[in-house]
């Protein structure tokens, strides 16, 4: 078989499917997102800086953030919110979709989970708040200071009987993961109109 | 703009239709042309109806000279292969354990769970997977084109700079300066290292096969060359930085994602099998108009399935349809191959019971066929549906990744380094082991945790059932999964540990000669 063949022929069916699976669906969704939010970062640099840790701890390795429609799965109801649409995700640059369900989806998790305190400890030592949990802990995003100053975060255990001598403080990469994750909530008017 | 949308996906529709045409009609007309003695242009005089011995010392001196020419390239990306293998097998191993024992190793950021599983990927794919093919198929193209390859050089210093690219990269993952893009995680300026160390490597080969005056080229070189081509072009588009951002980034991910698996490294394995297969038998391909057939519709097919992994996701419906009915018709050059390499096979199964690097090779042809079936099935939609979200993925990628694609490299490993060194192994009963500690390790890993996958699957979605179910259903399994992954580790110890015996044993035979 002609050499010359061979080689056009792939480099133009890459092509082609580029075109088929990038390309014309990049128009597509243009179609359907208005540039209508505030991009990352703008809005909060705590948040962007809380995305960061996000990507570079893994956390989309276990973490979808894309529930699907309730025709689809009981996504809705387990609290995980409607099925979004790609408008939700404009300006997301790493994406962060995820294809693994090893723990929920997030994308709706400050909705269902805002409380500062609970997602620090939970960071901290999973298996205290959730004894079934399979998380990785997260010790090293926490110190130990003898004399906490007053805008540092203290973990509060002393509600379930732990007391931790030195205490523990948050370090500003969990607080401002915290911060994301506080703000990852799906939007109201969504709520009214369920995703396609 | 909808005009524009809708021309241009007919386009493309129209496009990959005109391109089955002519893939028909080729077939058609050149398919009566194409005798099966075009299959034959691998062997010589004498390896016709003869089994290629592993004793390198008893080939004809043309195939010891092709062979030789490429020592030094060949020798230094298998050696860092087997090296990226290792440590990422090690990797892949701590972080399966964190997935039952999740307190374990939680001290550093770098060994957390998210990085540790990034990092093996990463050095699988891109250390053991890449630089294993790449240097099979430099000893492999003077074989086909018979001549050395110009320029050899050029291979050696692209797998170095792939390598130190490979480093960095790698670092960079475990000191958190990853892309946050499942396959693309390196930073821009290690993939822009990795994509020119490639063209290094690809020129010197690219050049031999435009050179080459052999009256027909070999099925295997239609395979490297385009996986070649293909590669770059995957990999500079998937990493171009700022241009995507959320659903469309998703979209590029897993047109990328998957088109690595399916434009390099299937492609790459399939040629290598299709000529250390037939080679080590002594007798051709069963069909060689099959492989026409198989090749074409490959690269067809396999280039329009990636988006199945974004299934039920906020992506344009279409898309995911097209790469289901393209995930469906996989299954065309699946068979074509299969019926190739199994019924060259299976006519003589004594070859592969006695040969053990054609076991290794008839083994991963197998799991191919295994593992692209159950890839077409579970890209429907019912199916998926289930799967999608669960271990069960990793499973399969493991059989294609693993029980595929590093079989046939194993097996093309212990087939070509004696003959590169001309030096025979030294332990036979080491290349044993190393067979039945993978085969037994890889089954425990896919059929334990495609189980524990299924379950965990059926678990989500049943609505009366809680998220808490879904993980605790799937620890024994993950167990398993850690025990299989154990063996493959040991495996690949053995490996290494052969591999640093025969270079001993080469060096010191040298050294004797000069002495």
């Amino acid at each position: 078989m002609n050499k010359v063949l061979v080689a056009v022929g792939a480099v133009i069916i890459v092509l082609c499917s580029g075109v088929v699976l990038v390309v014309t669906p990049y128009f597509s969704i243009l179609r359907q997102t208005e540039p209508q939010s505030v991009p990352l970062g703008e809005a909060d640099p705590a948040i962007a800086r809380g995305r960061a840790a996000y990507v570079d701890l893994g956390c989309v390795y276990c973490h979808s953030q894309q529930p699907r429609d309730k025709s689809f799965g009981p996504d809705f109801a387990r609290g995980w919110g409607y099925q979004p649409k790609a408008q939700d995700y404009t300006g997301q640059r790493p994406h962060q979709l995820g294809t693994m369900r090893t723990g929920p989806d997030l994308f709706n998790i400050g909705d269902r989970n805002p409380s500062l305190q609970w997602n620090l400890m939970h960071l901290y030592a999973p298996r205290i708040m959730v004894p079934w949990s399979i998380m990785p802990a997260y010790p090293f995003l926490f110190e130990e200071k003898a004399e906490p100053g007053p805008d540092d975060v203290v973990l509060v255990f002393d509600w379930i009987g732990v007391e931790t001598e030195p205490p523990i403080v948050a370090s500003q990469k969990a607080l401002d993961l915290v911060r994301y994750l506080q703000s990852l909530k799906q939007k109201e008017e969504q709520n009214v109109q369920p995703g396609t | 703009m909808f005009e524009t949308l809708v021309s241009l996906s007919g386009l493309s529709a129209l496009l990959t239709l005109i391109g089955i045409l002519v893939v028909a009609f080729a077939f058609y007309t050149h398919g009566m042309s194409f005798s099966n003695s075009s299959g034959l242009v691998i062997f010589d005089r004498g390896g016709l109806n003869h089994r290629e011995s592993m004793d390198a010392s008893k080939d004809s001196s043309a195939w010891k000279n092709l062979d030789i020419s490429t020592r030094t390239p060949v020798i230094y990306c298998l050696f860092m292969a087997c090296f990226w293998l290792l440590i990422g097998s090690i990797a892949g191993l701590i972080a399966s354990i964190k997935l039952h024992e999740p307190d374990f190793l939680i001290s550093e950021a770098a060994l957390t769970f998210g990085r540790m599983r990034t990092f093996h990927l990463n050095a699988v794919a891109y250390g053991w997977l890449s630089l294993g093919v790449i240097g099979i198929a430099t000893w492999l193209m003077p074989r086909l084109v018979h001549a050395p390859i110009p320029f050899s050089r050029l291979i050696f210093f692209g797998g170095l700079s792939w390598n130190v690219a490979l480093t960095f990269g790698l670092a960079s993952i475990l000191l958190g300066y990853s892309e946050g893009v499942e396959w693309l995680e390196f930073p821009f300026w290690v993939d822009l290292i990795i994509a020119l160390s490639g063209a290094l490597i690809a020129v010197p080969v690219l050049i031999s096969i435009i050179r080459s005056k052999v009256r027909h080229l070999y099925v295997s070189v239609w395979y490297i060359l385009a996986s070649l081509l293909w590669f770059p072009i995957l990999f500079f588009i998937g990493n171009l930085p700022h241009i995507h951002e959320g659903v469309e980034h998703a979209l590029v991910n897993w047109w990328f994602a998957h088109n690595v698996l399916g434009l390099w490294f299937t492609p790459m394995s399939i040629g290598i099998a299709y000529y250390i297969i037939p080679k080590i038998i002594g007798r051709p391909i069963y069909s060689y108009n099959l492989s026409f057939l198989g090749f074409w519709t490959l690269a067809i097919f396999y280039s329009n399935v990636g988006v199945h992994h974004l299934i039920g996701g906020p992506v344009p419906q279409y898309v995911v349809t097209i790469s289901i009915v393209m995930s469906m018709m996989m299954l065309i050059p699946v068979i074509s191959v299969a019926i190739n390499h199994h019924m060259t096979a299976f006519r003589h199964l004594g070859a592969v019971r006695d040969m053990l690097p054609l076991r290794f090779v008839v083994m991963g042809a197998m799991m191919y066929t295994l593992a692209s079936v159950q890839g077409s099935l579970h890209s429907l939609r019912a199916l998926s549906r289930i799967t999608h979200f669960t271990h069960y993925t990793v499973s399969h990628a493991h059989l294609g990744a693993y029980g595929f694609a590093s079989f046939i490299l194993f097996g093309a490993c212990y087939f070509v380094i004696p003959k590169v060194l001309q030096t025979n192994w030294p332990y036979r009963r080491l290349i044993s082991l190393h067979f039945w500690l993978a085969l037994i390790g890889i089954a425990i890993y896919v059929i334990f945790l495609g189980i524990g996958g299924w379950l965990q699957g059926v678990k989500m979605l049943d609505a009366n059932a809680s998220f808490m179910e879904s993980v605790l259903v799937t620890i024994p399994y993950l167990k398993a999964r850690s025990f299989g992954g154990l063996l493959l580790t040991i495996g690949h110890m053995v490996f290494m540990i052969h591999f640093i015996l025969i270079l001993k044993r080469f060096v010191d035979k040298k050294k004797g000669k000069s002495s």
